[in-house]
């Protein structure tokens, strides 16, 4: 018998306490001042002020219910450890694995063991220096010295030419120096549209002067292009302490053809790896730093950096205006709280009323006795492959004033021409709302029938056979075998659509384009509409250049910092609640 | 007293087959109801496309009641709209998207497997870190990266009448991160196939292109299928880089632009769905004859997490 671990439980206990603590705060602090500041009338209104009180109190329940979860678990584990010692006969290493439990474990000891590596690889260097021959003591100048002198003539080159590539980068005028130097400032001169005089040329000349954004960028590549280039040093110095030993042990050293036959061999991942890595780094990862760099600047589309001018650091300024309550009249605060709470219910419906409906949906159509189940999942399908943009559009036309729903509504006597509704862009929050969510069920539906019915095949038909003998109802079967089966087996599918549907920009933005426009919230940036998730307010602040401030990208930014923490933090709760987190070597 | 017991227990199942057989109707009813409400859509915007008269929306497909009091509200049908598309600046829409989906179906495909073999198979030392890395990476949403990649674009000259290649570009170089499916495929292959064929002394690469690609035949499928069907659908990104230029929008861009204001969307409200037909069924036809590895893909990526 194994004895449970009791980090789990704790985690659960830790995580519930901080969120119910942090929200317990807000509610104490920051609900009386938003309170407070609504009492004058150009402000956002009481609705502002409810916002806060039920996400807060979302939170709050969130946390009890974990706190109270953890809490559980831990004592549950301790008698049952207790029980195990009693019994006599345990074996001490556990075999239970929680994924936020292990993840936490593991970041602390992963921690540590960089650090530690970083230390052991500079003492390796020193070291290295100390004892290695004189090859090996002029390759930590010329990188590749020691590997062409002692035959490796092709890592030598390869290493030489790195080091000359990026030394001459480096020094360039417009090299490597002069950005990293640029990049504390983010440039001192400004480009001038209008531009200076030109004597020669008798005419008004634009100057380009420092350029913030060219800064920025050229910065943050000279920075990993550093850290590439440290990487390799310490590589190039590895490899002589290598091949010191072996020649030393009498063994020959590998030929520049053995490397490249090794490219196609054991280093086979390398060259695969090469080109989507590369990729990954230039268009995602770098701009994505870039971002998280923009939020912390003025980046806006009036201080662009390229031709208007230069932007600069800011530190926290864009974070503490997305939560005030008063800037320049605008509540950001409430503005945000409004739109985060409607992401959220969203999310919710989105995914489970597609979830639950897609699964009954697959199990109509297995069922025994149906006719032309190839039929229906057919017209299904169709759905997915006709582009989202096409439907969407299509169907948001149908529901729109002078649409053909209304037009049948009246044909059927149901309303009167004169009151034809504006399902998606009136008056009514509500209806809008309610029609998006009810419009993506007829989009999301077809997915989880095709999931659904793969893995309702896979359930042991012995389970319902079982059951039918101890005479378990439908419901019966349906809630206790097919619901726990599903859920089970499709518990991260539920998270990543989920999180997928926090950041669904396609169904709402072509549906209601994020309106009816709320008034409340229009003096926000962008011009916030009661269907707007954040991802579609954070699109919107980008596309408004033609605006007094301009496109303001730093909001944009911090919305999108926001959206990554609000993401990153319901991952972890799930999947720390979840019953086991898939060992992925269990499938091989 | 046997009989009794014999009699209530056919009563029983009689009753039970009955009680099933009235549920299947319903569930059939229900079904008919079902795909009634998913082909609407379809029906009517097929419908519109034939419509030449008016050109803006209506709130009837066949027959205006309006109509006897105007003769100008009279719906007409005809094929105006098709030779229309072709007089307009769709085409060239059509074939950018086409072009696009074309090179990033190839592109992606190999990025993809490549990226999937390697996290199935080969065990290195950054391979859980990178994993986990790429995990973390997909938790920002990707709008925030688009407003630099477009002034990068735009550096570099790759935006407005060269957005196509612009485009490519930036599809092309980041889908290594929707490398999750096919490693779940990949991981279901016995790695014992792969140990014998090294015991034969096949190299790695010869492993992969003379064993593994021949049996990941349905993923190949998916992954192509996939990559292609994405551009036919990209929206905000293509409008973000094409930018003014109508000679540079995709059909999703382009199709939009009709509807953008009202005064378009008067005039080529009928010329929009019939360009929805034109794009829809190509690329229909494509996902009905290759559903098969489609729904294998979807069941088994859901599966798999």
């Amino acid at each position: 018998m194994y004895k449970k671990k009791i980090v789990p439980g704790v985690v659960k206990t830790v995580l519930g306490a901080i969120i119910a603590g942090i929200s317990w705060l807000v509610a104490s602090v920051l609900i009386p001042k938003i309170k407070k500041s609504i009492v004058s009338p150009y402000q956002y209104g009481e609705d502002g002020f409810w916002i806060w009180v039920v996400l807060t109190a979302i939170f709050v329940i969130i946390g009890a219910v974990l706190l109270f979860m953890g809490i559980r678990e831990m004592i549950q584990t301790s008698q049952y450890n207790k029980k195990v010692v009693q019994s006599g006969n345990y074996i001490k290493k556990t075999h239970e694995k929680n994924g936020a439990a292990v993840f936490f474990s593991n970041l602390g000891k992963k921690i540590a063991k960089f650090f530690a590596g970083i230390g052991k690889g500079i003492a390796d260097i020193v070291k290295t220096f100390i004892h290695g021959d004189w090859k090996t003591k002029v390759s930590y100048v010329v990188m590749g010295f020691g590997n062409i002198t002692r035959g490796q003539i092709l890592r030598g080159i390869l290493f030489l030419l790195f080091e000359i590539v990026f030394i001459v980068y480096m020094v360039l005028p417009r090299g490597g120096a002069y950005w990293l130097s640029m990049l504390p400032s983010l440039g001192k001169v400004a480009p001038n549209p209008h531009g200076a005089y030109n004597e020669v040329l008798d005419q008004w000349v634009a100057t380009a002067g420092d350029q913030s954004f060219k800064i920025m960028l050229y910065g943050v590549l000279t920075i990993f292009f550093c850290i590439a280039f440290l990487y390799t040093w310490y590589v190039n110095i590895k490899q002589n302490k290598i091949a010191e030993e072996i020649l030393k042990s009498g063994k020959p050293l590998k030929s520049g053809k053995d490397d490249l036959k090794s490219l196609v061999d054991d280093q086979f991942h390398k060259t695969l790896l090469a080109l989507p890595t590369v990729g990954i780094l230039i268009f995602t990862v770098m701009p994505i730093v870039f971002m998280i760099l923009v939020a912390f600047t003025n980046y806006s589309s009036i201080n662009d950096g390229m031709t208007n001018g230069l932007f600069h650091w800011v530190g926290f300024e864009n974070f503490k205006t997305m939560f005030s309550w008063d800037v320049g009249g605008v509540n950001y605060s409430a503005t945000f709280g409004e739109i985060l709470l409607w992401t959220l219910i969203w999310a919710v419906f989105a995914t489970f009323t597609n979830y639950f409906l897609g699964i009954l949906v697959a199990m109509a159509i297995n069922k025994k006795g149906i006719h032309l189940k190839k039929v229906w999942r057919t017209i299904l399908i169709m759905t997915i492959a006709i582009p989202q943009f096409i439907s969407l559009l299509y169907i948001s036309k149908m529901f729109s004033l002078n649409g053909l729903i209304n037009g049948f509504l009246i044909d059927l006597g149901i309303i009167e021409p004169a009151q034809a509704i504006d399902f998606l862009g009136g008056n009514n929050p509500v209806l809008a709302r309610v029609m998006v969510i009810i419009i993506n069920i007829w989009i999301g539906i077809p997915y989880l029938m095709l999931i659904a019915t793969g893995i309702l095949m896979n359930i042991p038909a012995d389970l319902y056979e079982s059951a039918k003998i101890d005479g378990a109802s439908g419901w019966k079967q349906f809630s206790k075998i097919t619901l726990p089966y599903m859920l089970f087996i499709t518990g991260p599918y539920l998270l990543t659509s989920f999180t997928g549907n926090m950041n669904n920009f396609n169904v709402i933005y072509l549906l209601t384009g994020g309106g009816p426009t709320n008034p409340a919230a229009s003096g926000a940036a962008g011009s916030v509409g009661y269907t707007d998730l954040l991802i579609t307010w954070l699109f919107k602040i980008t596309q408004n250049g033609s605006s007094a401030d301009g496109s303001q990208y730093y909001l944009a930014s911090v919305i999108g910092i926001l959206v990554f923490i609000v993401v990153g933090v319901i991952s972890l709760v799930v999947y720390s609640v979840l019953p086991s987190v898939k060992n992925e070597e269990d499938f091989q | 007293m046997k009989t009794q017991e014999n009699t209530a227990s056919m009563k029983r199942h009689m009753g039970l087959k009955a009680a099933s057989r009235i549920s299947n109707t319903i569930i059939h009813i229900i079904l008919v109801v079902i795909s009634v409400i998913w082909l609407i859509p379809f029906i009517c915007i097929v419908i519109q496309s034939f419509r030449v008269q008016p050109t803006g929306m209506t709130r009837y497909l066949f027959a205006n009641p309006d109509a006897e009091m105007n003769e100008g509200l009279a719906i007409k049908f005809g094929f105006d709209n098709y030779v229309n598309l072709w007089k307009s600046d769709f085409p060239k829409w059509y074939l950018n998207t086409f072009i696009i989906a074309l090179v990033v179906a190839v592109v992606q495909t190999v990025i993809v497997l490549c990226m999937s073999y390697t996290l199935s198979r080969f065990r290195f030392k950054l391979r859980k870190p990178m994993m986990q890395f790429m995990l973390i990476l997909g938790m920002f949403p990707g709008m925030l990266a688009m407003i630099i990649l477009y002034q990068v674009l735009k550096d570099i000259g790759l935006t407005g009448t060269n957005a196509i290649p612009g485009l490519i570009l930036v599809y092309c170089a980041s889908s290594g991160m929707g490398y999750y499916v096919s490693k779940g495929f990949f991981d279901t292959i016995p790695k014992s196939l792969d140990e014998a064929a090294r015991v034969d002394g096949a190299t790695r690469a010869q492993v992969l292109f003379k064993i593994i690609l021949p049996l990941a035949k349905p993923i190949v499928i998916y992954t192509v299928l996939t990559a292609f069907m994405g551009p036919w659908g990209d929206f905000v990104f293509a409008k973000y880089v094409s930018g003014i230029t109508p000679s540079a929008y995709n059909v999703a861009v382009g199709l939009q632009s009709w509807l953008a204001t009202t005064t378009m969307t008067s005039n080529y409200y009928t010329m929009f769905c019939a360009g929805g037909v034109v794009v829809a069924i190509p690329v229909v036809i494509l996902f009905m004859c290759l559903q098969r590895y489609y729904v294998e893909g979807v069941t088994g990526g859901a599966v798999k997490g």
